[in-house]
């Protein structure tokens, strides 16, 4: 068949354009900002668009900062929080994801559905519903002051903010999750399990290594948006002990008068998330490339 | 030893159904406290909700406005995103070789790009660059768009996928030009991702909350989940509960009549998925 192909680059056009317009320049105008100067008399940062001309002054300073520091401490922080909350949600998101997959029978559509329902609430109302629970008149507070417990949840504790980080990204985690254990070939457990495996053999040596792409994807799917997140912080904390990477862009970017400041944060956000991104493609692209041996 | 893990597993998710759903039903409770407090209960009452002349859901004019925003910045989203979003499939779905490649590197790196990144670029951008754009509505409108033409693009695809290229060559070999292939066979085709990407973008919009944010011009342009952010806090009446509950409503309507109309098409095309087969269209789209 002959091709006349210029109905489909027509096609993709404008979107192209519009991401191009909106996505792309817009990544370069951050570049522009934070490697840009400042006007001396209104301290308003001056993007420079020559990246010939850039100064890398501002971006030196940052860098200093985060290496030995006041920005130190938040990016340890940062990445402390995220791995604690990672690691909590898939120990709560694993085994629904499977039991969901595996054993739910005759309830998996009612689960199913009862599982779905936080993706849709709103994210900001499930923290108002906690900010309610755990202020220090809220019902949990009461709860545990009956055990004697008193504490100020709200007043820049990092278990209520990795908690709350849990509590906000875990449905994240279970649908993909669910999804990959879902279209896993669990005939290959059982034949495991008919060559002699226990049933913790078979798990850990066959479900586990099928599933480790999914649960890559998974990880991926939820640390991103935590590594930028600052509201969840805000509504939990928002005390400088519990401050994250996020807290500082959303300063910088929108309060202060040192828009450069976030501008060189933003920045080194996307390089800490390609280091991650990177990580995950090649561990797919192996996992594609075992699947179609 | 399979039995004990029958037993450990099914506690684990009914007690993550009501850690994960009890709050927030608590909230919603609160809405109907006849007291001040979002804490503490005083009886039942519709004040915070329809009764209190002033401070009232009904009542108060910065929370109608709120509303309002919201489900305008949605709606308007949804009309300019949902065409560009088709086409560009439709278009990179075709494409071969080297602008194929661009065009998916385009098209996926919003998908994993944070929040965050996309509002500080944009306010930066509107800020400094495209002077022209004030921000406020008309940023928010762009920034959203921008932000959900990927999430389009990969429900449709799916479909595409799934469709396959028999049914177009089918079209072509019985005398149809490529423009009419298009229009009366895989258009009609491709109603449940068009279906799918209405409630994911719509849901996605109406409780996004960076994006709005950042491209904010303050009050006039405050969305339901920035009134939220910003009331959380202080001393905000139970209204504030009642205002969240709407968002949620909203959005389940949405998705209600979203996975009621998937399964009708369904039906009515022979496929007896049911409601089932729906929930997967839009989850599998979020996921």
């Amino acid at each position: 068949m002959k091709q006349s192909p210029k109905i489909w680059p027509a096609l993709a056009a404008p979107g192209a354009t519009w991401l191009l317009a909106l996505f792309g320049i817009p990544f370069y105008a951050v570049a522009c900002v934070a490697f840009g100067t400042i006007d001396p008399i209104f301290r308003d940062a001056v993007p420079q668009w020559n990246p010939l001309a850039w100064d890398f002054g501002q971006a030196r300073e940052v860098l200093a900062s985060v290496l030995s520091g006041p920005l130190q401490g938040v990016f340890l922080r940062t990445i402390v929080y995220v791995l604690a909350a990672m690691i909590t949600s898939f120990a709560i998101g694993f085994p629904v994801a499977y039991f969901l997959a595996r054993h739910a029978g005759k309830r998996k559509l009612l689960l199913l559905t009862l599982v779905i329902v936080p993706f849709w609430v709103n994210y900001l109302m499930r923290m108002l519903a906690w900010v309610n629970l755990l202020s220090p008149s809220g019902l949990f507070s009461r709860f545990m002051g009956v055990f004697g417990i008193h504490y100020n949840w709200l007043d820049g504790s990092p278990i209520t903010v990795v908690l709350g980080l849990v509590y906000g990204y875990v449905p994240f985690l279970i649908l993909p999750m669910y999804a990959t254990l879902e279209r896993l070939d669990w005939r290959l457990v059982e034949a495991a399990r008919d060559l002699g495996a226990t049933s913790r053999q078979a798990f850990r040596l066959v479900t586990i290594p099928m599933a480790q792409a999914g649960m890559a994807a998974a990880a991926i799917l939820i640390a991103l948006p935590m590594f930028g997140d600052y509201y969840t912080n805000d509504l939990l904390s928002r005390s400088p002990r519990t401050e994250m990477l996020g807290n500082q862009i959303d300063f910088y970017v929108n309060n202060s008068q040192q828009p450069q400041r976030g501008a060189v944060l933003v920045l080194m956000l996307s390089a800490l998330l390609l280091v991650a991104l990177s990580w995950y493609l090649r561990s797919t692209s192996r996992y594609a490339k075992e699947r179609t041996k | 030893m399979t039995r004990r893990r029958f037993r450990v597993l099914p506690t684990i998710i009914w007690g993550y159904v009501i850690w994960s759903l009890v709050p927030v039903i608590i909230a919603v409770a609160y809405s109907f406290n006849d007291g001040r407090s979002r804490t503490v209960w005083q009886g039942f009452s519709l004040r915070w909700w329809i009764g209190d002349p002033n401070a009232s859901v009904l009542h108060d004019a910065s929370m109608r406005n709120a509303i309002f925003n919201s489900l305008i910045l949605a709606f308007t989203t949804v009309v300019i995103v949902i065409p560009i979003g088709i086409s560009l499939a439709v278009g990179a779905h075709r494409l071969r070789g080297r602008s194929a490649k661009a065009v998916q590197g385009l098209t996926s790196v919003p998908l994993i790009t944070p929040e965050i990144v996309v509002g500080a670029a944009l306010l930066l951008t509107f800020t400094r660059l495209f002077t022209g754009i004030p921000l406020g509505f008309p940023a928010q409108l762009l920034g959203n768009v921008t932000f959900s033409i990927s999430a389009v693009v990969v429900i449709v695809r799916a479909r595409l996928v799934s469709i396959g290229s028999g049914f177009e060559e089918a079209a072509r070999d019985l005398g149809a030009t490529r423009f009419q292939a298009l229009r009366y066979v895989l258009m009609p085709m491709l109603w449940p991702s068009v279906m799918a990407s209405l409630v994911v973008v719509f849901a996605t919009v109406i409780d996004d909350f960076v994006i709005t944010s950042f491209l904010s011009s303050g009050v006039d342009s405050e969305t339901v989940p920035l009134r939220i952010y910003s009331s959380v806090k202080g001393g905000a009446t139970p209204a504030l509960n009642a205002l969240a509950t709407l968002l949620v409503l909203t959005s389940f309507t949405v998705l209600i009549c979203g996975l009621f109309g998937l399964s009708l098409w369904r039906k009515r095309h022979g496929d007896n998925g049911g409601l089932r087969a729906a929930l997967a269209d839009v989850t599998q789209a979020d996921a």
